[in-house]
């Protein structure tokens, strides 16, 4: 395996290609979702994302932010080379509901909010509820590994190469 | 920064390595033998420590307490003390004019102001109580996988440091490549290209 902190900067691009993909996959490929995730009603984009555009040597960030915010700029961006770098998403499963950011770089959760949980209110009802949080954990972490272990399927063979990146550049400009 | 905050941050971690004995007993040495030390060492800008997820003041791991089902949940404490720049700078003035006073001299050299300051230092860290940060963990050993419930740089790379001191295990940071690696499901085939990826727009 690559050096650690080399592997972290050389891949830095395929989580934000993650995420592009996965903003993509969210606006017209909600039924792959499901398939990805049985149990999964709902992905949307949250109320923030955030874009980077380094070409031309030069960085330009685009942060689009709010509940249902206007995602045409992003899109634009997009046209112009820029990828996601930070993404917000909406999770719904079962009748559970998650909200949580995902950084591309590090594949960092952050923001994490969790579907409600009984209260504590005596330490009796601590392990319940730790054992209950822990499992609510386990399934937002094994969504995005989920999802990632299927991009990073895609983004080594030839059908990224010939058929995704041009899909989602159309996608991007219509 | 825990596991039962309203707003949870997680950075994720493959253990690398396992334990020879029973899990639970090695873990518990290990967080006894580097728990947190109730007593302040007066001296030290910043100690670490392991600490009782749910009682982080006073640690106590007796009867597998970080146990919880499949997870062992406990909490890395890093009680720092920081002390104001300007409060330095006023006791150091002070001592400088006292140190002029009482050897009649004008000047003094610049290893001299240097010892000066250190005892300044020094002197304040010990009057200034540490500031407690506590940081959670979830590590369930049959899947190799550890939480830290934060995404701060600086306390990452002291759990990384940490815990391989405590349990002689190594933690490995799952960011894209090293997730895309250990737990993406590739064939040998596919980890092979992945180490030739470029980005897409390169690839034009």
């Amino acid at each position: 395996m690559l050096d650690i902190s080399v592997a972290y900067n050389r891949y830095k691009f395929l989580g934000n290609e993650f995420l592009t993909w996965l903003w993509f996959m969210i606006e017209t490929n909600q039924h792959q979702l499901r398939r990805y995730d049985p149990d999964l009603v709902s992905l949307n984009i949250g109320s923030r994302l955030v874009l980077e555009n380094t070409r031309n040597k030069a960085k330009e960030t685009i942060i689009i932010k709010g509940e249902d915010a206007n995602l045409e700029e992003g899109l634009l961006a997009l046209k112009k080379g820029a990828v996601v770098t930070e993404i917000h998403l909406s999770y719904k499963a079962g009748a559970h509901h998650w909200q949580f950011s995902l950084k591309g770089e590090s594949l960092n959760i952050s923001k994490l909010k969790l579907p409600e949980t009984g209260p504590v209110e005596t330490p009796e009802d601590l392990e319940g509820a730790v054992i209950e949080k822990t499992y609510l954990i386990e399934t937002v972490i094994g969504l995005v590994n989920n999802l990632f272990s299927h991009f990073v399927k895609l983004r080594v063979s030839d059908e990224w190469r010939n058929q995704t990146v041009s899909r989602i550049r159309k996608w991007a400009s219509s | 920064m825990g596991l039962l905050s309203s707003r949870i941050s997680i950075t994720r971690y493959k253990v690398s390595g396992q334990f020879e004995g029973s899990v639970h007993e090695t873990v518990y040495q290990g967080l006894k033998q580097h728990a947190i030390p109730k007593i302040e060492d007066d001296d030290s800008e910043a100690i670490v420590g392991w600490t009782s997820f749910d009682n982080p003041y006073t640690p106590d791991f007796e009867g597998y307490s970080f146990v919880f089902g499949a997870h062992m949940i406990f909490a890395m404490r890093i009680d720092k003390k920081s002390i104001p720049p300007k409060l330095v700078q006023k006791h150091y003035a002070l001592e400088i004019t006292k140190h002029l006073a009482d050897t009649g001299r004008h000047f003094l050299s610049g290893n001299e102001k240097k010892a000066i300051k250190e005892h300044v230092v020094k002197t304040l860290s010990r009057r200034i109580p540490a500031t407690p940060n506590i940081y959670d963990l979830a590590w369930h050993y049959k899947d190799a996988s550890l939480w830290f419930f934060s995404n701060l740089k600086s306390a990452n790379e002291t759990l990384e440091t940490f815990f391989i001191k405590s349990f002689g295990l190594h933690l490995i940071p799952l960011f894209p490549y090293t997730t895309a690696d250990l737990i993406g499901g590739l064939s040998d085939r596919e980890r092979d290209l992945l180490l030739k990826l470029a980005p897409s727009q390169s690839e034009e």
